[in-house]
């Protein structure tokens, strides 16, 4: 008897267990977009540089965020002011975050929480001296003269 | 699979076109393109407004795309840039 009504609850649970995990998940879907936009928003103000691209600094799955990086790095971005995020390894930031920057293209870059634009942009800023201008002035890295010495030594 | 002549007509039938070139990156499966557009409709323009207006101008095309790449220019700058590299 014990047993029985030991087993009882246990039976009528699953049913209902099942009916509000899927009632979750319509809710979750219902606010998904929502949810996202506001990770997507703190994840662009996360690091004074941001940058999603395909895969990661060190294994860039693409050669356009291949060549993202490698700008950045010919700039001497330090690593403590740049974050990168891997659409490749999260589906929803990859459709997340073309929606939410309204750019259809990875990678895409933040400076300051403020949208860059992608990897032709980034290119012709590197060429015409605006990247390194906009990196300064948003102190990401150091002026002209105390790079050279940083370099030197 | 993306048609070289329909991204050309969608660029032609929106903007008044001095150049443009159409690069099929993609060795023929039509979802890699490169353009060079030179246009009027540029100028006072900044990069990232001029890139989001092709951007939405060809929002559905690119969505079916691997990979769109793009440069933008005024007649003034693709002037300046042919001489520089002539």
């Amino acid at each position: 008897m014990f047993r029985a009504s030991l087993q009882s609850p246990i039976f009528s649970l699953r049913p209902s267990a099942a009916k509000s995990l899927t009632a979750s998940r319509v809710i979750a879907a219902r606010y998904l977009s929502r949810e996202a936009r506001a990770q997507i928003q703190n994840a662009v103000k996360s690091s004074p540089l941001v940058l999603f691209m395909k895969g990661t600094p060190d294994l860039p799955e693409c050669g356009f965020s291949r060549a993202a990086v490698q700008v950045l790095d010919l700039h001497g971005v330090p690593p403590e002011k740049m974050k990168t995020y891997n659409v490749l390894a999260d589906d929803e930031l990859r459709r997340g975050i073309k929606e939410f920057s309204e750019w259809p293209t990875i990678p895409q870059l933040y400076v300051n929480g403020e949208f860059i634009g992608g990897c032709d942009i980034l290119l012709g800023m590197h060429q015409s001296g605006e990247l390194e201008n906009l990196l300064i002035t948003s102190d990401i890295i150091p002026k002209v003269e105390e790079q050279a010495q940083a370099s030197t030594a | 699979m993306i048609n070289l002549a329909d991204l050309e007509a969608a660029i032609r039938n929106a903007l008044p076109v001095s150049h443009l070139e159409i690069q099929d990156q993609s060795s023929g499966c039509g979802e890699s393109y490169a353009i060079v557009l030179v246009s009027e409709a540029f100028e006072g323009k900044g990069t990232l407004a001029r890139h989001r207006f092709v951007n939405d101008l060809l929002k559905d095309q690119i969505a079916q795309m691997h990979a769109f790449s793009q440069k933008t220019f005024t007649p003034k700058q693709y002037q300046d840039l042919v001489a520089k590299q002539g």
